[in-house]
């Protein structure tokens, strides 16, 4: 109790006096760098989950082929949440004497939930957003159906027994599926016209969906409630399961956005860690004279704690303001790319960071500060009697589980808290054996210098492990800093590249095999290079190994139901370009022997499927059986045409084929599609662009936020290597002054300080190179599965920004040491 | 050599101590096998050259560190049976320091380090008691002032200040007027001289100033680590 008192009333001292500014800056940065990457990253992360949501049109689908009871509706309005219905399935569609098959979507006052729906006054127009649906008696066509049937806007389609005006061109629905089940052209009308359009009745194909989206929160626990009582024709669906593209490009932004933040956590624990020794260590003289006068070790160590516990404190409220307010602000600068309909994200961020920094604290600083309390109180006379160093396993114990900790709750990703805390642990320990070993080779070559440079490498080789410690806090931080200078450019350069610009944007499905010379003619008509075309094969699976596809285990339920669906087959003589072997070996091109087949990676996986195994297709009525003879890597994003399934050349041959390709068209190149679409009304143009926009917008709220992020992490940093630097104040204030005593100039002083700095920094830069190069590729191939080159410019870079920062935060420290009155620091003493 | 019966009046007792640390020589003796016996009220100086072994008789003395061999009794206490915080307790009751280079704590004003002791013991009107004494040392108007914008005779003033605020049963100077020019460091015994009589403190004085010696009741002698001469001074 009395130690408490006296910790509380010689805290406002301790603050005046300025002795413990460095700490409690350190961990006001921490706190504010941790809650304003926490609300960014959050607040980005919400706007990413919500553009994948878009594919849906909400953040959860209940479908079924039967009319959805109002009940879950209502069940749905419970949890406070929006609601739309749509009606989804082929019709006819004519225009006078032309006619073409379509996907009509009837669709309700509120839709879309999430994104919206755009539309163009004329064919390939410029599109615009409509935040209504067509009004009853009017529809919006998508262009290729309005070419297909030759009509245009002001015109009238028939649909059953609906007479529709056309008011717009559809160009976008944030729904329009990627998957081949709607191929045909969509037409959007008022569900309110269905009652009466006749073409809903018993027996007819389609889907009903209740469209749900709110809260975050709300929608899971609608989620939730509503599993055990659906019915088996009612199922839900979200965003995860129905546009894998989009769901993992999000995926892969959480972490990207989940990697800063460990980042700039890392750097928030070094300034902590380095700050904190520092505070301990000042602390020593004063702990040996309050022993001298009486203090026992219990008082000392309880008076140190509750006055780091207020330090963090009052570090916390400070950091929380700045980190709230710069939120803030950001959010305002950025509300175009933050969806502005946003919930705001409430205290968490804030509470975490608090927690965050007081478990830093306490990981960092306790050690030492413990060790304190052995201080001999013998150090009043002799000022050389230390404290025995605490135990490094402590220490090391106590800091790796406080990161740990942070790290999983912040990482939420077991792999990523392996390779980074992996990573650093690896890296703290080579740099500081790399450190001693350095350090212990400076000090030789200073019988070879000049003064200053002597003086300072003996300096940097005296003080060894104090030296090598700061090796690691300068490299620790330069590593994290260059990782995230990886981040930001190379790897999100990396994912931007895979979707570059010149990717193709429409698929053309459906052409048979006669077509690919008219169509081909066509495009080159309109000045556009001819597509390649794939051989597509759809078969049925019957047996694999001889075992019947239905009685057969599986090691995942998605390999059970694409060994028993439906399948798209290809043959190719060569590997495509977006694909990677990864197993097994390609055949020759001129293969011409028995069937084989090659399989992508994940789907071999799910189906358990593995080099050697025989498979058995039904097609058409003929049976083929085919080896498996390779296991294929497909980069998805690469918005190429790609098969699960590809087959040696010759082994389709014969089979019913029809061919599918990909291409790009500029918007100015777009009006070929209305000639295509019109001469060969059975081909199905695809539409990518849409959901390339959505990807794209997906990679650039990440980078964005990256990028935030990066500015708070670099002054986190910054801070970091002054506080290395200002741990060593004290005893360079006494030597400068000893050294100018002896009749050195300033100059020679400061170039010594500068020799020693820049000696460190030089050997942090290179450790820190290294470090942050193999953890970059750690995480660019194991976390983003992206391809990482190693790049010679990060050594160059490392070891520049490592002797200019050291030196930099050197020169500023060690000013004030070296301009201050020998005689006054000698005097001081 | 004194006799233990003697203690009845004994404040501090040094009984055959000696002190060892080890060196990259070996072994290397500080102290060795020194006894004397203070009564209370008495003033000694500890004189001797560099190296004699002044200071580290001072820290044994006042339980700062303990001997290799022997034991100091202080107010009663065995200080080699009690373990740092035993020892840390019998400072805190019955001991004052000042140093030749003052410690104050820099963050803490003159009457915040006055008070420190004080707080320690966890005594009653602390800021009162130190009020007064800071008075007392001629420093009314500089409570308030921070160590490093007091000169180096009001820094030791505060120290003495602090050292008599607990009204110590014994006082340790180490070379108290050593950083102080002659005149502001006879100024500054004069109050300690005047401190101690008013408030019949034991005092313990290491110095190498003859003169000063002198001013004690005794004079102890060492002489690399040995107690050569202890004789009572005229004055």
């Amino acid at each position: 109790m009395r130690a408490i008192s006296f910790a509380l009333r010689s805290f406002s001292r301790e603050i005046r006096s300025g002795e413990v500014l460095v700490l409690l800056f350190a961990v006001a940065l921490a706190v504010a760098a941790l809650t304003a990457v926490g609300f960014l990253t959050d607040r980005i992360g919400k706007a990413v989950a919500r553009q994948a949501n878009e594919v849906l049109a909400a953040d959860l689908r209940l479908r079924s082929q039967e009319p959805i009871p109002n009940i879950w509706r209502e069940r749905a309005e419970e949890f406070n949440l929006r609601t739309a219905e749509t009606n989804t399935f082929p019709s006819v569609v004519f225009a006078g004497e032309m006619s073409a098959l379509s996907t009509i979507k009837a669709v309700s006052d509120t839709y879309p939930l999430r994104g919206t729906v755009r539309v163009a006054d004329e064919l390939f127009g410029e599109q615009r957003e409509v935040e209504n649906i067509p009004a009853r008696g009017t529809a919006w066509a998508d262009g290729a159906l309005l070419a297909r049937v030759d009509a245009d806007i002001g015109d009238y389609l028939t649909v059953g027994s609906l007479e529709l005006e056309v008011t717009a061109v559809l160009t976008y629905r944030p729904d329009q599926s990627m998957g081949f089940a709607s191929l045909a052209p969509s037409l959007l009308i008022n569900i309110r016209d269905i009652p009466a359009s006749g073409l809903i009745s018993e027996g007819s194909r389609v889907g009903f969906a209740l469209l749900v989206a709110g809260d975050e929160d709300d929608v899971n626990a609608f989620d939730e409630a509503i599993q055990p009582d659906l019915p088996d024709e009612l199922r839900t669906r979200s965003a995860e399961e129905s546009s894998e593209r989009a769901y993992r490009a999000s995926d892969r932004a959480q972490r990207f956005l989940s990697l800063t933040a460990i980042i700039a956590l890392l750097l928030s624990a070094v300034a902590v860690a380095m700050s904190a020794r520092r505070f301990a260590h000042r602390r020593m003289d004063t702990v040996a004279l309050m022993k001298s006068l009486g203090a026992t070790q219990g008082f000392v160590i309880s008076v140190s704690v509750v006055q780091l516990v207020l330090l963090g404190l009052v570090g916390v409220v400070i950091g929380s303001v700045v980190g709230y307010t710069v939120e803030e602000i950001l959010t305002k600068v950025l509300a175009d790319i933050i969806a502005s309909d946003l919930p705001p994200v409430g205290p968490m961020p804030i509470v975490l960071a608090c927690g965050s920094a007081m478990v830093l604290l306490v990981g960092f600083a306790m050690p030492s500060l413990i060790q304190l309390r052995n201080t001999p109180p013998l150090r009043v006379l002799r000022h050389d009697a230390m404290p025995p160093a605490p135990s490094r396993f402590l220490v090391a114990g106590l800091s790796l589980a406080a990161v740990a900790a942070l790290l999983y709750r912040s990482a939420r990703d077991a792999e990523m808290l392996v390779y980074l805390l992996g990573g650093i642990v690896i890296i703290a320990a080579l740099l500081y054996i790399v450190g001693r070993i350095l350090v212990s080779m400076m000090g030789r070559f200073r019988s070879g210098v000049g003064v200053a440079w002597r003086y300072g490498l003996a300096n940097v080789a005296r003080r060894g492990r104090d030296s090598a410690v700061q090796v690691v806090a300068f490299g620790l931080g330069l590593t994290v800093l260059l990782l995230l200078t990886i981040v930001r450019t190379d790897l999100l350069e990396g994912w931007r590249q895979t979707l570059d610009e010149n990717a193709p944007n429409h698929f053309m499905i459906n052409i048979q095999p006669h077509e690919r010379d008219s169509v081909s003619a066509i495009y080159r008509e309109g000045g556009v290079e001819p597509p390649e075309y794939m051989p597509l094969v759809r078969a049925r699976m019957s047996t694999i190994n001889g075992e019947s596809v239905k009685d057969r285990e599986y090691p995942d339920p998605g390999g059970e139901w694409m060994a028993n669906r439906e399948q798209n087959l290809s043959f190719a003589a060569r590997l495509s370009s977006s694909n990677e072997l990864v197993e097994g070996e390609w055949w020759p091109e001129n293969y011409d022997g028995p069937p084989l087949v090659s399989i992508e990676e994940e789907a071999a996986l799910e189906t358990g499927l593995t080099i050697g195994d025989r498979l058995t297709y039904l097609i058409a009525g003929r049976e083929l059986e085919a080896t498996v003879s390779s296991i294929r890597q497909v980069n998805w994003d690469s918005f190429q045409p790609n098969f699960f399934m590809v087959f040696s050349p010759g082994a389709l041959d014969g089979m019913p084929t029809t061919y599918i390709a990909s291409l790009r068209l500029e918007k100015e190149q777009q009006s070929v599609l209305v000639k295509l679409v019109r001469t060969h009304p059975s081909i199905s143009v695809i539409d990518l662009d849409s959901i390339l926009q959505q990807i794209r917008g997906i990679v650039q709220k990440a980078s964005l936020a990256v990028q935030a992020v990066f500015v708070f992490t670099l002054a986190a940093g910054i801070i970091v290597l002054f506080a290395a630097v200002q741990s060593t104040i004290d005893e360079r204030r006494f030597e400068s002054a000893m050294l100018r005593a002896l009749g050195a100039r300033k100059r020679t002083v400061f170039s010594g300080v500068m020799a020693e700095f820049g000696a460190l920094g030089a050997a942090a830069g290179i450790l820190a190179a290294a470090g942050a190069s193999v953890l970059a590729w750690l995480v660019a191939t194991r976390l983003f599965e992206l391809p990482y080159e190693f790049n010679p410019v990060l050594w160059v870079a490392g070891v520049a920004a490592g002797i200019f920062v050291v030196c930099a935060s050197g020169f500023i420290a060690a000013r004030s040491a070296v301009n201050a009155p020998p005689v006054d620091v000698l005097r001081a003493a | 050599m004194e006799n233990e019966s003697n203690g009845s009046a004994a404040v501090l007792a040094a009984h055959n101590i000696s002190k060892e640390v080890s060196s990259p020589e070996g072994s290397l003796t500080i102290l060795d096998d020194v006894s004397f016996t203070m009564n209370a009220g008495e003033s000694i100086a500890v004189v001797g050259p560099s190296g004699a072994g002044k200071s580290t008789l001072l820290a044994l003395l006042a339980g700062l560190d303990l001997p290799t061999r022997g034991h100091v009794v202080l107010n009663g206490s065995n200080l080699s049976e009690l373990d740092e915080d035993g020892r840390a307790l019998v400072r805190a009751e019955s001991v004052g320091f000042v140093f030749q280079s003052f410690h104050l704590v820099p963050s803490l004003n003159a009457l915040e380090n006055v008070m420190l002791p004080l707080e320690l013991a966890g005594g009653d009107n602390v800021r009162e008691t130190s009020r007064g004494v800071v008075e007392k040392v001629g420093l009314k108007d500089r409570w308030s002032h921070y160590p490093s914008q007091l000169s180096g005779g009001e820094k030791q003033r505060v120290a003495i200040a602090r050292a008599f605020a607990t009204e110590p049963a014994v006082l340790f100077a180490d070379e108290p007027t050593g950083n102080l020019d002659s005149r502001t460091g006879a100024n500054i015994m004069e109050l300690m001289f005047d401190l101690n009589r008013s408030s019949s403190t034991t005092l313990v004085l290491v110095t190498h100033d003859l003169e000063l010696a002198e001013r004690c009741d005794r004079v102890l002698a060492l002489d690399a680590g040995r107690l050569v001469s202890d004789t009572r001074s005229a004055a």
